[in-house]
């Protein structure tokens, strides 16, 4: 078991530095440096001292591990277009991501487990062919284009929801939050359904799947041959057992809903790291790009790592194939 | 089943003096065939899918203008809605957009650029992933081992985050001003370097399998150099998965394409795919112009239902399993 624990930590590691040797080269070699942040009609011995001041003249391992030395402060350097530093940038946006994207995997989780359980017990019902042809439509239409569209509907034609922003925001620290509002709730349920559809999607098949799976299994007609009440039946024994491989998905899926969020952000202008990676993106501002790149790998390999480590906690059966050849 | 099985056996042995006629005999009377005639759906989406790459192909014939030529839009005709409704004008079929473009025009010459891209993305993904996954699977130990960490690595990562990054740095490295084929281009390896993981991973896994079997050993025992041994015996055997995954991943490349379109970071203005033609459009949904964005939209997303529809049904009538 620690075995396993340290071989994936290392392994992380190791994907970490790969991402670093990645957002190194695109800050030292994708364009010059130098070029970004002064002007145009700077003479020579100015660029050379920014060239110094920058430390490019160095050995390039030399930079890298300075450069690595730094991301692993939060110090990603300067950003281009906002000539701030890029971690403040960061921070300063991440509370809004970080709500936006939990909103909508609590959004997904429920309502994909609700709608996979129910067209699983109930396959050939009307409602369970609605499920199925949304989840189909909700995988082919993309993040952008639903947004547009409930920004059509519920923004536009009926006035309902704010089209853009946060709303109102409350400061606690350095956090800001839109839940304590109300015009911040108001705002968060247009990018949250946006932003959760396709994960709910995912869930629910995930979860009719599996539950179609586990209701043939021997254990469950053992359960009704004990006559136990088909909702014990369905819902203490064979959801119980669907949740463990849902509950992974859901959890390695929030690092792609962090990633996804970029579309929804900018189809709503809300103001989170994604919105901001996308300027950056359009404006060719790289310390950002790279600075993205760590942040969020950071976050995927630390969710893949718990996810890993609680699955064999979670599933036994698991930890003794682990610990058997170590 | 049993009943479609009979006439091929007899009618296989019959046209044999013909080869051309044979091969689409065979064709037609295959068992991939017979699963696509009994689902009507299939059928449908099949329809549409050939439909549009008909109207990107003939979209210069079929089209009332140019929409990248600058000199045929006239600004008299900016804003027309469409010709069903009362301020509808004669050419314009679905309205016209701020700078006098016509909506379906624009729509079909769109159309042709997220098929571009996505077809050649696809091909790209597909040649980079099965070269890799034959390499990896036929050689396997360290070379395998690079590889395929290399792909765990990216596979932790969004396609789309991957391509905005591969977007970004070659506007960095080429300079911000791109000219409209050059950005194709980009977009085009962009796609390309985010979707090759899957290939790789399903032909090493088949070449893995496929390599221990006798008709392999007997190629090396005949002598044949290893290129032609991975290319013309062990390849044919990985091609079903294969082309499920390549109908399922145009999909998502159109729609990779189209989103960094919509995010600014794909096609300009000047040379709109789909996804261009969204962007502009969503800034006029709040002045009541609903048609500059939404047929577009429908355009792109019957476009992509219609494909996923065919890669679901390739998946399952290739899978033995659920016959």
């Amino acid at each position: 078991m620690l075995a396993f624990t340290l071989r994936r930590a290392l392994q992380a590691i190791g994907v970490m530095i790969a991402v670093g040797i990645i957002a190194f080269s695109m800050f030292r070699f994708a364009g010059d440096p130098v070029n970004q942040i002064v002007g145009l009609d700077t003479p020579a011995a100015e660029r050379e001292a920014v060239r110094k001041s920058l430390g490019l003249d160095d050995p390039v391992p030399v930079q890298f591990v300075r450069y690595f030395i730094n991301a692993a402060q939060f110090k990603f350097g300067i950003s281009y277009q906002f000539r701030q530093p890029v971690s403040n940038l960061l921070i300063e946006r991440m509370p809004a991501t970080l709500e936006l994207a939990t909103c909508a995997t609590i959004l997904a989780m429920v309502f994909g487990i609700l709608m996979g359980v129910y067209s699983a017990l109930r396959r050939d019902s009307f409602l369970a062919k609605v499920f199925q042809a949304v989840s189909l439509i909700g995988i082919s239409l993309p993040t952008f284009l639903i947004g547009i569209l409930l920004i059509y509907l519920f923004a536009v034609t009926l006035g309902w929801l704010p089209s853009f922003g946060r709303g109102d925001v409350v400061r606690i620290g350095w956090w800001t939050t839109g839940l304590l509002t109300v015009s911040g709730l108001k705002a968060l349920i247009m990018p949250s359904i946006t932003l959760g559809l396709f994960q709910m999607t995912l869930i629910m098949r995930l979860v009719r799947a599996e539950m179609l799976e586990v209701l043939r299994t021997d254990y469950i007609r053992f359960a009704r041959a004990r006559g136990l009440t088909t909702r014990a039946i369905h819902f203490g024994h064979a959801l119980k057992n669907t949740l463990v491989p849902v509950i992974t998905v859901a959890g390695l899926q929030f690092g792609s809903v962090i990633a996804f969020a970029i579309i929804t952000e900018t189809v709503f202008q809300w103001p989170g790291m994604g919105l901001m990676f996308v300027q950056a993106v359009q404006n060719v501002d790289i310390p950002i790009m790279a600075a993205y790149l760590l942040m969020v790998s950071l976050i995927f390999v630390t969710i893949n790592l718990v996810v890993d480590i609680l699955y064999t906690v979670v599933d036994p059966r698991l930890r003794s194939t682990i610990s058997r050849p170590a | 089943m049993s009943d479609a099985v009979v006439p091929r056996k007899a009618e296989t042995v019959a046209p044999r003096a013909a080869p051309g006629s044979g091969w689409l005999r065979r064709a037609i009377e295959s068992d991939l065939f017979y699963s696509f005639r009994r689902s009507r759906l299939t059928m449908v989406a099949a329809a549409v899918t050939i439909l549009f790459f008909l109207l990107a192909i003939f979209a210069s014939v079929l089209s009332v203008q140019n929409p990248f030529d600058p000199a045929q839009l006239q600004l008299m005709n900016s804003r027309i809605s469409p010709l069903w409704t009362a301020d509808g004008q004669s050419p314009f079929l679905l309205g016209t957009d701020e700078q006098g473009r016509d909506v379906c025009s624009a729509i079909l010459y769109g159309l042709r650029i997220s098929l571009v891209v996505g077809v050649l993305g696809v091909l790209l993904a597909g040649t980079l992933g099965i070269t890799l996954g034959l390499i990896a699977g036929y050689v396997g130990g360290a070379t395998d081992g690079l590889i395929m960490r290399i792909a765990d690595v990216q596979l932790t990562f969004p396609a789309i985050l991957i391509a905005l990054l591969i977007n970004g740095v070659a506007k960095s490295v080429f300079g911000n001003r791109l000219d409209a084929m050059s950005t194709l281009a980009v977009l085009v390896f962009a796609i390309g370097l985010s979707f090759w993981v899957q290939y790789a991973r399903t032909v090493r896994g088949s070449v893995m399998v496929e390599k221990n079997r006798d008709y392999v050993a007997a190629a090396q025992l005949i002598g044949l150099p290893t290129p032609v041994i991975m290319l013309r015996h062990v390849l044919p055997n990985a091609m079903g998965p294969i082309l499920v995954i390549a109908t399922i991943n145009l999909a998502l490349a159109v729609i990779t394409e189209a989103t960094l379109s919509f995010l600014g970071a794909g096609m300009p203005d000047t040379m709109p795919s789909l996804g261009t033609l969204i962007r502009i459009g969503n800034n006029y949904l709040f002045a009541g112009e609903w048609w500059i964005v939404a047929f577009p939209g429908l355009a792109l997303a019957s476009l992509i239902l219609a494909i996923n529809l065919l890669g679901d049904w390739l998946r399952d009538a290739l899978n033995p399993k659920l016959r």
